[in-house]
């Protein structure tokens, strides 16, 4: 059995897992309600978008330094399950804004920051197929790749000040440091499921990929 | 003869996409020499010239100038060829003078102003100097792209269709500095479309074809209609 | 002068001599200048509280619309006259064509800015001059990050479809912590606090700057071959 199969099963097994502790095992919480449970997919759901970024960048800097194929096959494999990722967090924290404050798009901070990388890897994706030649392609968007990670951290910090420095902090966190230990741990069970899954489709699109550049050699 | 050639590719493979342009290309032209590459269209002419010139990396095999590998040692050829081809290289606002300068400039030269204006008087532009480009014809464009080379001194000359826009007179300049650089121990690849224009100066031509070098033969007493015949045997159509 | 300084020069000098002499984008960018300031007043109307209220994000929106013009047209002259070949072909470090570049927008884009203050004083009667030195500072950490990434997206979206919208659809989301640390700089000088009271978004301002610099200097090599 191939490791990108065995990393599916696995992740199966960790979904399962996962669902059993957001749903049987943490208790429902008091203020929120059983809405607050979607921040077992959302707060996993970032955490593995992010690391997948992070990957993103390690290839781009291995793909502009080796012009490795491999590594330009990896880059954008995990850009795409890394938006996809994002994409499930943007959609979870409306679904949860909805009830919980009355709207479904606050501009609170961290919404807007995700959706914000959110737009920059997308338009990692946009550069990739607008760019004719798979080379030129490879090469543009490793170097997108590689701006686009510090941004990251400079897009959360500016937005984060924006909105905090003359309001209130913003209510949707993961949970204060005082949330009882069961909900972190639900918490860490959907987010090793979700790498794991991650990890799958990032192993069925590179080989895909990887074919595909084969074919066109 | 033991000396590597000035220009050496052997087993050059060279893919875009799907669509492959160069097969199993082997050529070498040695210092003083000059040779002219014929083909149909599409028969990648062009892509061996931008291969030489490090503007696209061969897909397989070994393409060498000076001693350096163009995929590898890009910068080190990039100091050592002089490439001309359909693109002109030149900004509209800008004067021939300045034009010149700047391209010198960039490759880490200081020419002198009597330096350019000598370029200029050798492609007989000495009395458009401070004119903009833009007031330029095709004619005094093609030979301002060729000044640009008489200042840059390249040890090998990648020229596309050079005689392609200049007139006879234009034809007979280019002849007379091509030998002079062959003289003075550069080599030169040039791709013609015309049979006569070009076998002046070249020693050698080759035929490209199916991605290959179909004939590489030396040029010796052949005149134009002997080329055509060469071929008509050798090339085929795309 | 080293000859990775001159050669960032002889592309500066090169852009503002043709520049000087088409004045293709100049012009275009003065008058589209004079133009939204049109269009500000009519789609906010005559209030003019809300038009005080909302001066610093209608002068970084200024600033952003106009440079998302000129800037884009930064590598232009290179592709209309096929002149990116012998960029690519200059032995050497690529690098300095790119500050040399960097250079070249920032120059252009600090005009229209000082334009666009010009404009809003006069049309929106507002008194900039006692803030002239805070603005000065602000606009121009904010311009250089914005020249920085501009530049690079300019090489970048050179040679591929639809770059007209790839162009700002790349550049904007990169954009936000200088569009927000811009505008809330800006906000704040013009309420005449010191510069000292928005330390940490000018030093987020430079941090910005000096990686897209960064970025733009180590791979601009990869971006500028054929």
């Amino acid at each position: 059995m191939s490791a990108t199969r065995v990393l599916g099963w696995l992740a199966v097994a960790g979904l399962g897992a996962g669902l059993v502790m957001a749903f049987g095992v943490a208790p429902r919480e008091i203020t929120q309600g059983n809405v607050q449970r979607i921040m077992y997919v959302h707060v996993p759901a970032v955490w593995v978008a992010y690391l997948a970024f992070l990957v993103v960048c390690g290839a781009s800097v291995v793909y502009l330094v080796r012009r490795s194929a491999t590594a330009d096959t990896l880059a954008a494999a995990c850009t795409e399950v890394g938006v996809l990722f994002l994409g499930i967090n943007i959609v979870t924290g409306a679904i949860w804004g909805k009830p919980t404050w009355g709207a479904w798009w606050t501009w609170d901070a961290r919404l807007t920051s995700v959706s914000v990388v959110f737009l920059m890897y997308v338009g990692y994706l946009l550069l990739r197929r607008m760019t004719d030649d798979p080379e030129r392609g490879a090469r543009l968007s490793a170097v997108l790749g590689v701006l686009a990670a510090p941004s990251i951290y400079l897009v959360h910090t500016s937005v984060y000040w924006w909105r905090t420095l003359h309001q209130p902090p913003s209510l949707l966190k993961a949970g204060s440091a005082t949330m009882p230990a069961v909900f972190w741990l639900a918490i860490l069970v959907n987010f090793v499921a979700f790498a794991l899954l991650a990890a799958h489709f990032v192993g069925r699109r590179v080989r895909l990929l990887a074919r595909e550049r084969e074919a066109h050699a | 003869m033991t000396a590597e050639p000035l220009v050496h590719v052997a087993g050059l493979r060279k893919a875009f996409g799907g669509h492959l342009v160069l097969d199993d290309v082997s050529l070498d032209v040695q210092a003083g020499e000059a040779v002219a590459l014929l083909g149909p269209n599409g028969a990648g002419k062009t892509t061996l010239l931008r291969v030489l010139a490090t503007l696209t990396r061969p897909s397989r095999g070994v393409a060498r100038v000076a001693g350096h590998d163009c995929a590898r040692e890009a910068d080190a050829v990039r100091r050592r060829v002089g490439l001309v081809a359909h693109g002109s290289w030149l900004y509209e606002e800008l004067t021939a003078l300045e034009n010149l300068a700047f391209w010198a400039g960039l490759a880490g030269a200081r020419p002198g102003r009597d330096e350019v204006l000598a370029a200029l008087a050798a492609v007989e532009l000495e009395r458009v100097a401070g004119e903009r480009v833009r007031t330029f014809s095709l004619g005094m464009r093609r030979r301002l792209s060729l000044a640009r080379l008489v200042l840059a001194r390249p040890q090998v000359l990648l020229l596309d269709e050079p005689f392609a826009g200049l007139d006879q007179r234009g034809g007979k300049w280019l002849d007379a500095h091509l030998a002079a650089f062959k003289g003075a121990g550069g080599a030169i690849v040039l791709t013609t479309h015309s049979f006569g224009r070009g076998l002046a100066v070249a020693d050698r031509i080759a035929i490209l074809s199916g991605g290959r070098v179909a004939l590489d033969t030396a040029v010796g007493a052949m005149d134009a209609d002997d080329v055509r015949r060469l071929y008509a045997l050798h090339a085929e159509e795309a | 002068m080293t000859a990775f300084a001159r050669r960032a020069w002889l592309v500066l000098r090169k852009d503002v001599v043709s520049e000087r002499r088409s004045k293709e984008t100049l012009n275009a960018l003065v008058f589209f200048a004079l133009l939204l300031l049109f269009v500000f007043q009519f789609s906010l109307g005559d209030d003019r509280d809300r038009l005080a209220a909302a001066l610093p994000g209608l002068l970084w929106l200024g600033f952003v619309l106009s440079g998302i013009l000129g800037v884009s047209r930064a590598f232009l002259v290179e592709r209309e006259n096929d002149c990116w070949e012998g960029l690519v072909l200059a032995p050497g470090d690529k690098s300095s064509i790119y500050l040399g570049k960097v250079a070249g927008a920032l120059v252009l884009m600090l005009l229209v800015e000082g334009l666009l203050l010009l404009l809003f004083a006069v049309f929106f009667n507002v008194d900039l001059g006692a803030r002239l030195p805070g603005l000065a500072a602000v606009l121009a950490l904010g311009t250089v990050g914005f020249a920085a990434v501009g530049a690079l997206f300019s090489a970048m979206t050179a040679h591929v479809r639809a770059r007209e919208l790839l162009f700002p659809v790349l550049l904007l989301p990169v954009l936000v912590p200088v569009l927000l640390g811009g505008v809330k700089a800006t906000e704040a000088v013009l309420a005449g606090e010191p510069l000292g009271a928005v330390a940490h978004w000018l030093k987020l301002l430079a941090a910005a700057d000096v990686i897209y610099l960064t970025v733009g200097v180590l791979t601009f090599d990869a971006v500028l071959e054929s």
